[in-house]
């Protein structure tokens, strides 16, 4: 069960009461209007306390809450979209979409990560995890944007890549391995978003990137908090534990300087207001290609170069110090 | 039964005796470790490929010198990670164990006359887990290579990212690929020899961005886990599956090749490698 879907469920009974009460003040002679403060701000109170300073297992709920917006929410908001399918040797995999898309005036590729929004959707699209052909089709889409020098954007979204018995056949490896080498070699600018999970190795597949946004309560981590406590722990129900040990929160990542740039999602999380938050997120996008657009390819493919290679490389600075001790 | 055997058995076995003697984890047959060594730890009965520490595999591989690259890079800690144990002190018992600073080593030396960048990872350090020590020592080796146009030769053994790092383990499968890229992107020689195990993150990444893949016999090969994926699709796998061998037949790597081969065969992929190089050297 979703935490945060069963924390608002109160919220939304006493949205309704205050509807209600709001309604019935309007036909009646009677003033209802302390009730009506009075229940809001209970309101305000419980949306503080639930909202207010989010745990990053919560946030991962948030990240998984079930009316999120999904990448096809954000891309019916380009103003143009040409899907493009398949991978050109097995299938289509339906938990990639992906395109030729105008972003305002921009042409751009488009390719995202999608998760079902109901039962029957996310079996269709195996619940928003990628097999081998799915990313194979990221592969075939990244490098044709590259051959036509259109701007590559990214909606990230998966629990992580599929791990069937299908997938390991038809080399799950290697596929995501063809698709980081794809990204990084890429001769045109990518800005990657992440608007929901960024689960592990499948998440990183999409997301070699110029620019990283996170959403307000996305998370992006080395493992799902599940996978992560059934590997180091072999128990998967410690996996709150493991969500605040591994630092995951769209907070953490801009620290480490991962992520470098966070679009707020209105009280309640983007749900709330799926438009708002959509039209920021394409802004944010939009100002970074703009930003991006006036370096030549091989200026930003060094600029690319030194941002992945400088992660994890202070171990060297602080060696020094330890050096010079007693 | 020989003498040694009872103590052996006994709980409290005397740390020289379980140096001396190795058994067989898939024939059962108890190996003296010297003769083990002598047959670079194959088991002589049934052919399994025991699990071999890096500096043995530098031993077995590698001409004369080998230089060191990268080893002064020491991991921190960088999540200020604490579990049953802190991440500090689990480093601290894998370098007693091992008797390494960190799961791999990498630097030059020769195979088979050809100066080569070499990299081998060790299980043994925290299952070979890539965090940001292993991302950085192999980014260097590539750029080392690179700039003396040297092939490049990574043995991975490896179970996959390393949690207690978090998104800076994950960032390393990126750093390397773009090390790999580039010295790609040259025109130089990359090969990966990939041991048991390979899974995740590294077999994810540089280990299956190679021009060449070769493997051991009956090395552990995949992208999740065998236990992750019996557990999503509830049921049990078949033994063969994820090996080596399952991989040469879905067409995914190159060759299996027997450890007693192994030299032998580097030795001519450097060769042919060396063939093309004098020759676009010549035509340029
Ligand atoms: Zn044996």
């Amino acid at each position: 069960m979703n935490l945060i879907v069963e924390r608002e469920r109160g919220l939304l009974e006493l949205e309704k009461r205050i509807a209600e009460l709001r309604a019935a003040n309007a036909q009646q002679s009677l003033d209802l209007s302390p009730e009506i403060r009075a229940l809001e701000e209970k309101y305000s109170q419980i949306q503080r306390e639930i909202f207010g300073s989010m745990t990053p297992w919560q946030k991962v709920h948030m990240a998984r809450h079930p009316n999120r917006p999904t990448a096809a929410d954000y891309i019916a908001e380009f103003a143009q979209f040409d899907e493009l399918h398949g991978d050109r040797h097995f299938r289509d995999d339906h938990a990639i979409v992906g395109g030729f898309a105008k972003l305002g005036e921009r042409s751009v590729m488009a390719i995202a990560q999608q998760r079902g929004r109901d039962t029957k959707e996310n079996l269709r699209r195996n619940f928003g995890m990628p097999s081998p052909e799915g990313y194979r089709k990221v592969q075939r889409l990244a490098h044709l944007a590259s051959h036509l020098g259109l701007p590559i954007v990214t909606f990230v979204d998966t629990k992580g890549a599929d791990p069937g018995i299908g997938s390991e056949e038809r080399a799950q490896s290697e596929a995501i391995a063809a698709c980081l080498y794809e990204f990084t070699v890429a001769r045109v600018p990518i800005v990657a978003t992440v608007i929901g999970e960024g689960g592990s190795g499948g998440a990183l597949a999409m997301s070699i990137a110029d620019r990283i946004i996170m959403l307000e309560h996305s998370y992006y981590s080395v493992a799902s908090p599940e996978g992560c406590a059934a590997i180091l722990w072999s128990d998967a129900s410690k996996a709150e534990e493991a969500a605040t040990r591994l630092k995951l929160t769209a907070q953490d990542l801009l620290q480490f300087g991962i992520a470098d740039e966070i679009v707020p999602e209105p009280t309640g999380g983007a749900h709330r207001d799926p438009a708002g938050t959509i039209s920021r997120v394409l802004k944010n996008i939009g100002d970074a290609l703009d930003e991006l657009a006036s370096l030549p390819a091989a200026q930003l493919k060094e600029a690319r170069y030194q941002k992945y290679r400088r992660i994890g490389a202070w171990q060297n600075e602080r060696l020094e110090v330890v050096k010079t001790g007693p | 039964m020989p003498d040694w055997l009872p103590r052996r058995r006994a709980k409290n076995e005397q740390a020289e005796d379980a140096a001396t003697w190795s058994k067989c984890p898939k024939c059962s047959e108890v190996l003296y470790r010297r003769d083990l060594a002598a047959n670079l730890w194959v088991c002589p009965r049934c052919g399994h490929h025991f699990r071999m520490s890096a500096v043995d595999r530098i031993n077995i591989t590698v001409d004369g010198d080998f230089k060191e690259i990268g080893g002064d890079v020491l991991p921190g800690d960088p999540l200020e990670w604490v579990d049953k144990k802190k991440y500090a002190t689990k480093l601290a018992g894998d370098r007693e164990k091992s008797q390494l600073s960190e799961a791999v080593i990498c630097g030059t030396g020769k195979i088979g006359g050809f100066e080569t960048a070499i990299g081998v990872m060790d299980f043994h350090f925290r299952g070979g887990t890539m965090g940001t020590v292993v991302g950085e020592r192999i980014s260097m080796l590539l750029e080392r290579a690179r700039e003396f146009h040297l092939p490049c030769v990574i043995f991975t053994a490896s179970g996959g990212a390393r949690m207690e790092e978090g998104m800076l383990a994950l960032m390393q499968l990126a750093k390397t690929t773009a090390a790999v890229a580039r010295f790609r992107e040259d025109g130089n020689f990359f090969v990966t020899v990939l041991t048991d195990p390979t899974t995740g993150g590294v077999s994810a990444s540089f280990a299956f961005q190679a021009d060449v893949i070769a493997a051991e016999p009956k090395a552990m090969i995949g992208f999740a886990g065998r236990r992750v994926i019996e557990q999503t699709i509830r049921q049990k796998l078949p033994d063969q599956f994820q090996t080596a061998e399952f991989l040469l037949e879905k067409g995914h790597i190159d060759m299996v090749v027997p450890r007693t081969d192994l030299k032998a065969t580097l030795t001519r992929l450097l060769d042919y490698a060396a063939a093309g190089h004098r020759a676009r050297t010549a035509a340029s």
